[in-house]
């Protein structure tokens, strides 16, 4: 009778989760499960709620006796999160931990959604929320189609020194680029870079994006003195994005709403529609 | 000359033997304390009394009454690992730094100067680049050790690189030694350079970490793996101490002494390597311990290496272990990299001693 009342506690027990990584963390708060959260990672900024949980740390270094004390009965963490000696003594101490599949496309937000509403045993409230998202791509990719243009953009991760540092192919920047139909323009270099600054210029990008968040902003001057873009149609109509980067990087239920703002400000002569507000996605500025 | 009579002109030897045995026993009771402290300190609550209640249950075999399974773990699968290899850690570290001191002769020696840590970043960085697909073809228990094996041949190969380099005709240059473990600590932190360009992100950030140190990923095989090195380099020091004191008058002064200078160098250089090598593949680098410990212990039991080696030993686990408890508990759930510790308490207590040091001498 008590192996059987184990058991059970051991499969279903979802009252006090540990969220390590932002869409992890975001999909649990969409599902309505942000109560049961009672940690996250220093990824995790969405919504305010979740910034507020104690802060596990770097998802690849985690303490094991940090997260023990947490008292945790589940741990949801995105895909890498490490390091393996950390997560055996989670087992041996019966947390179970599910990795959660990182991906960059449409696909790839849907399975994440499926899979975190199938760890807490909250199936229908998953089917729910991914057809709430798969219709906001379905919109984004109608509004996006219908644009008469496709700009040129790069995105600069930081600029220190005086070289940019931008986001190739192969990078959570080139995807989200590729949902707002927008050209990488330094799709030549793969990974996250510094890129020579005549690449750069040859590249004429019309636009350059960059991410706020961290304690971290870019702002035009900073972006525009930089000798990678002297001379680029991009300099010259002095056109920054900034965004949020959890929102733009994320890969989470926002996504959908991330790739039609960045397709907004990179037309600014389009009128784009909103997409329709989700309870999920009410907090700005995230 | 009798031996006896150089050691005996060693400076300690003219303190009285008395405030040095008493240093040597005070090291020892900090060392006791912070392996209690690390035991029954850290974010996951458990009274000391539980805790000595898990560790005699462990001890004897019987069942603990009353102990969750999670306390149990904490204190046998997580902190006493984690004292373990700390132990190893402070107390190689330090006992490597007094003795590089020793043979190169200069307070500012650290294990760092033959190449150990250059060279283990590279391979660890190397490891983390390139290596998983190699991971993958160990079995499963040893995919973990991967990175640490990595390190430990990359120091160690570097160090006995630069000692090949240094020897000519059996004899090893102290100066050679140094330059050339400039020269090839440089062109390791070059090949680092170009894996961190082909890094990812994410890679990037993880060798970072790795850089910084932290215990958090001791486990009971890194502890298996890291003792026989590390002990070897302290029993090596109990025979090394004699020779260094000699060394300390001068490498003729010495060799008339009936002090091998060229066994003693290369014996204390591989000794070094091996042990600084299992230290920093089990946590990363951990800045600092090698460079300050030896000071700290010198100004409280002399300079005769004969009680500086061993006091070394004891400072080294108190300091390191005693860091490792801010690191867990500072930014509690999360931990702070145990490097960033010891450099912020090492570093400025560094600059106080040169400080002092140019005062004495002004």
């Amino acid at each position: 009778m008590s192996e059987f009342c184990a058991a059970e506690v051991q499969k279903g027990d979802t009252s006090r989760i540990v969220a390590i990584g932002g869409a992890v963390t975001e999909i649990l708060f969409a599902l309505g499960l942000g109560d049961r959260v009672v940690a996250v990672d220093q990824t995790s900024r969405y919504p305010a709620a979740a910034s507020r949980k104690p802060d596990v740390g770097y998802s690849r270094a985690l303490s094991p006796e940090g997260v023990l004390s947490i008292g945790p009965s589940l741990i949801l963490a995105a895909e890498g999160a490490g390091p393996r000696s950390t997560l055996d003594v989670l087992e041996q101490a019966s947390v179970p931990v599910v990795l959660i599949p990182e991906a960059h496309d449409k696909a790839g937000v849907l399975a994440k959604i499926a899979a975190v509403a199938q760890a807490v045993g909250e199936q229908e409230k998953g089917r729910v929320l991914a057809a709430e998202v798969a219709a906001d791509f379905a919109a984004l990719e109608d509004m996006v189609k219908a644009l008469p243009s496709r700009p040129r953009a790069v995105f600069v991760l930081s600029a220190s020194g005086g070289a940019a540092v931008v986001g190739g192919s192969d990078t959570s920047a080139d995807a989200i680029f590729r949902l707002a139909c927008v050209t990488n323009a330094m799709a030549a270099i793969k990974g996250f870079k510094p890129a020579l600054d005549e690449a750069a210029m040859s590249a004429e990008p019309d636009a350059v994006v960059v991410m706020k968040g961290g304690g971290q902003v870019l702002d035009a001057d900073t972006v525009f003195s930089l000798p990678a873009f002297a001379g680029t149609p991009a300099a010259r109509e002095r056109r920054l994005v900034t965004m949020p980067g959890s929102f733009l990087l994320g890969f989470g239920p926002r996504t959908p709403r991330a790739a039609r703002d960045l397709a907004a400000a990179l037309h600014p002569g389009a009128r784009l529609p909103e997409l329709p507000p989700r309870q999920w996605a009410a907090e700005k500025d995230q | 000359m009798t031996v006896e009579h150089v050691t005996m002109a060693a400076p300690a030897e003219i303190a009285s033997g008395r405030p040095v045995r008493a240093g040597l026993i005070l090291f020892a009771l900090l060392a006791g304390a912070a392996v209690i402290g690390a035991l029954a300190i850290g974010p996951f609550t458990i009274a000391p009394g539980r805790v000595l209640t898990i560790l005699w249950a462990a001890l004897t075999g019987d069942a603990a009454p009353g102990v969750a399974l999670r306390e149990r773990i904490v204190v046998l699968d997580v902190r006493l690992p984690r004292a373990v290899v700390g132990a190893l850690t402070g107390a190689g570290t330090a006992v490597a730094g007094a003795v590089m001191q020793g043979v190169f002769r200069n307070p500012l020696a650290d294990p760092g100067l033959v190449g150990v840590a250059p060279g283990a970043a590279l391979a660890a960085v190397a490891f983390v680049v390139f290596g998983a697909p190699l991971a993958m073809l160990l079995p499963a228990p040893l995919q973990a050790l991967g990175l640490p094996l990595a390190a430990f041949a990359g120091g160690l190969g570097t160090t006995l690189v630069i000692a090949r380099l240094a020897a000519r005709d059996g004899r090893t240059q102290v100066a050679t030694l140094l330059f050339a473990g400039l020269a090839l600590g440089a062109l390791a932190s070059a090949g680092t350079g170009v894996m961190v360009f082909l890094a990812s992100e994410q890679q990037t950030r993880e060798f970072l970490f790795w850089t910084l140190g932290s215990l958090g990923g001791a486990t009971w095989l890194k502890a298996a793996l890291a003792a026989p090195f590390v002990l070897g380099l302290l029993v090596a020091s109990v025979f090394l101490a004699r020779g260094l004191d000699a060394l300390a008058l001068g490498e003729a002064e010495a060799f008339h002494a009936g002090v091998s200078v060229e066994r003693l160098k290369r014996g204390a250089v591989i000794a070094v390597a091996a042990g600084v090598g299992a230290s920093v593949a089990a946590t990363g680098v951990v800045g600092f311990i090698g460079l300050v410990v030896p000071h700290l212990a010198r100004l409280v039991v002399g300079p005769s290496h004969r009680v500086l080696l061993p006091a070394s030993a004891l400072l080294g686990v108190a300091v390191l272990l005693g860091a490792d408890i801010l690191a867990r508990m500072i930014a509690a759930p999360a931990e702070l990299p145990l490097g960033v510790v010891t450099a912020l308490v090492g570093a400025p207590f560094f600059l106080w001693l040169l400080l002092r040091r140019r005062a004495f001498v002004g």
